[in-house]
């Protein structure tokens, strides 16, 4: 049997030190197998962001392991975990995140230009990402002449522009009306339906019944025997 | 990846916000051209100085009576001193040697009166020897000064002052209530430093001992060698002769000294090196505020730049990447603004600024584009760097 593609045990997370220190995940366990489509849900404050920022290899635990195919990222120097947001994981903030007076068209093209893809292959990889979350048309347009909606599509073809194993998205419809939140759920969807390995936070329902499973963060731990 | 990339960011990066590179390249630039400027200036000014006192010829000793050491009598510079120093056969190595008596007086002109800085009283010689050349009239003559004449040669400034219009030669001015007759104009020399060489009056000796100073001690002998590498033969001349007739005994501390073009000249630039200092530490300054104005800009911005560095992390950049495009941008703005200050320090070294021509002293541009460049480039790429080694969310959190 090959190793679940993401596996965490006893993740801790602490915040600061002393009188104000704040214990954002408290021993958390879970495992996401390869091709699963995964709903984190759970009240403000729970731990949720702070469990995926440690996930997409943005942040680390405290203690605890977290085995990415296996292997355990405590073992990984800056580099590494560097390539590994690179070429293993995208990730999709709620915040978008793009790169001010910059265009479209740059902004997906900047992990493959990271992983040391030529100039060509780069801009037709980018316009292909965009294409497919149906933003060819505005590819060089700057994020601040582009919807909410639009920005976050912009964001999800940026990560998924390098073909990863897994695709992280925190809220990616938090700040979208119902339309745009349908979108881009239809383009995580199409993902997940490619085989990929997809993780979402989400405080809306509709928005989990995209996923096969849901689970809830309580207190910086996975709620037990809790389903949608 | 390739530092092609690395540079397109950073070329990028400069462009997309350009009131924020405009307004670094405008710090460096004043920095920059205002050190050139003002180390040009106070080097001008020392120059100009310098040039002056090189126009009395490198072939000129000044012999000038001192005090002497306590116990042995000090004895006045005298004509005799004088012609014995033209003594071919005991001086061979000097050329003429001719006595000045050196005075302040007040000449006037019908209504108009002036008062002359340096009255002086000399023989013919001594016009050849300072390179005084005559601008209108003549020179008076070795006969004016046989027969004691009282006539006058006027410096330019002395005859725009008397005679704001029409030409003084021929007219009769009066040096403290005693008649003159204007022979001649002096060519204009300009100013040496503070002291203005056109202010002055030059008449035979002999009328000025006689109607002004009375026969005391010369000022001055002004001694010519027969060429600029005799000089120092000419000065050891000039000791021997004076010492035996001013009766100074071996290792006696003299009642005269002599002083060359060269010592006269540094004695002078001490002072305009004093004026050049105080220009470069007002130009170092403006290159500190121009470098704090740069600092300001740098930091003002760095929260938007560290965001940035927070997602180009969370995509996968290297360290080595963000810090190659940080540390780009910052050279190119400081070596923009850098060059750009050159550029305007030499255009304004072209205009006169307050009467001096700035002449640019090439260690001074050098100095103070690397530390513009340098100040930039610590600025520019020292947030940059602390960012760098942010984890991705720390960046992307910060404010
Ligand atoms: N950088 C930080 N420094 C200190 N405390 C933090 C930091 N980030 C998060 N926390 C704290 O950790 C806890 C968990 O935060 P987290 O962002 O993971 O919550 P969340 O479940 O994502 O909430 P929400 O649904 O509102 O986004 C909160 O109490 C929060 O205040
Ligand atoms: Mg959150």
């Amino acid at each position: 049997m090959t190793a679940p593609v993401i596996e965490v045990r006893d993740l801790r997370k602490t915040y600061g030190t002393g009188d104000t220190a704040v214990h954002a995940l408290r021993g958390l366990d879970l495992t996401v197998a390869r091709g699963e489509y995964l709903a984190i849900m759970g009240a403000s404050g729970s731990g949720k962001s702070t469990l995926l920022n440690i996930l997409g290899c943005l942040d680390v635990p405290t203690s605890g392991n977290y085995l990415i195919d296996g292997i355990d990222t405590a073992e990984f120097g800056e580099a590494q975990l560097g390539l590994m947001r690179n070429r293993k994981i995208g990730f999709v903030f709620q915040s978008f995140n793009l790169i001010p007076r910059t265009s479209a068209l740059a902004n997906v093209e900047l992990p493959l230009v990271y992983a040391g893809v030529r100039r060509a292959a780069r801009r037709a990889r980018a316009l292909a990402a965009l294409r497919l979350v149906g933003l060819a048309d505005r590819a060089h347009h700057r994020p601040n002449e582009l919807s909410g909606g639009q920005q976050q599509r912009v964001a999800i073809a940026r990560a998924l522009v390098t073909a990863p194993a897994i695709v992280l998205a925190d809220e990616p419809t938090g700040n979208l009306d119902t339309r745009s939140s349908q979108d881009v759920m239809g383009i995580l969807d199409q993902l997940n339906a490619g085989g990929r390995t997809v993780v979402l936070i989400t405080h809306e329902d509709d928005v989990a019944a995209h996923a096969d499973r849901v689970v809830r963060v309580v207190d910086g731990r996975i709620a037990q025997g809790v389903r949608a | 990846m390739r530092f092609t990339e690395v540079l397109a960011f950073a070329v990028r990066g400069v462009t997309a916000n350009k009131l924020r590179s405009a307004l670094t390249t405008l710090g460096i630039m004043i920095g920059v051209a205002s050190v050139i400027l003002l180390i040009a200036v106070g080097n001008g000014a020392s120059q100009s100085v310098q040039q002056s006192i090189a126009g009395l010829g490198t072939n000129v000793l000044t012999v000038s009576p001192q005090r002497a050491q306590a116990g042995s009598s000090t004895k006045p510079l005298t004509t005799a001193d004088a012609k014995a120093l033209a003594d071919p056969v005991e001086a061979p190595a000097v050329k003429s040697a001719s006595p000045v008596t050196s005075t302040s007086a007040t000449a006037a002109h019908g209504s108009v009166s002036y008062s002359i800085s340096q009255f002086l009283g000399t023989d013919p010689a001594y016009f050849g020897t300072t390179n005084s050349s005559v601008a209108q009239g003549a020179l008076f003559s070795a006969d004016d000064l046989a027969q004691g004449r009282k006539v006058v040669v006027i410096g330019a400034t002395v005859a725009t002052q008397l005679f704001p219009t029409g030409s003084p030669v021929g007219e009769s001015i009066l040096v403290n209530n005693i008649p003159f007759t204007v022979v001649g104009v002096l060519a204009t020399k300009g100013s040496s430093g503070l002291q203005d060489a056109d202010d002055t009056a030059v008449a035979p000796l002999s009328t000025v001992q006689n109607a002004l100073t009375g026969y005391g001690s010369l000022s001055q002998i002004v001694v010519q060698a027969t060429s600029a590498d005799t000089i120092s033969d000419a000065q050891a001349q000039v000791t021997t002769i004076l010492d035996g007739r001013h009766k100074v005994g071996f290792g006696q501390q003299a009642d005269y000294r002599i002083l060359s073009q060269e010592q006269l000249l540094t004695a002078r630039t001490a002072t305009t090196d004093t004026f050049t200092v105080l220009l470069a530490s007002v130009a170092a300054i403006s290159l500190l505020v121009g470098g704090i104005g740069v600092t300001n800009i740098m930091l003002v911005t760095v929260t938007e730049r560290i965001r940035e560095i927070g997602i180009r992390k969370a995509v996968g950049a290297r360290r080595g990447a963000i810090l190659g495009q940080f540390l780009l941008e910052a050279t190119m703005l400081s070596l923009f603004g850098g060059a750009l200050g050159v550029a305007v320090g030499f255009i304004g070294a072209r205009f006169t600024i307050a009467g001096i021509t700035p002449v640019i002293v090439p260690s001074s541009v050098l100095l103070a584009f690397a530390v513009s460049a340098l100040i930039g480039l610590f600025f520019g790429s020292y947030p940059a760097s602390r960012a760098a080694r942010l984890r991705p969310i720390e960046a992307l959190r910060h404010e």
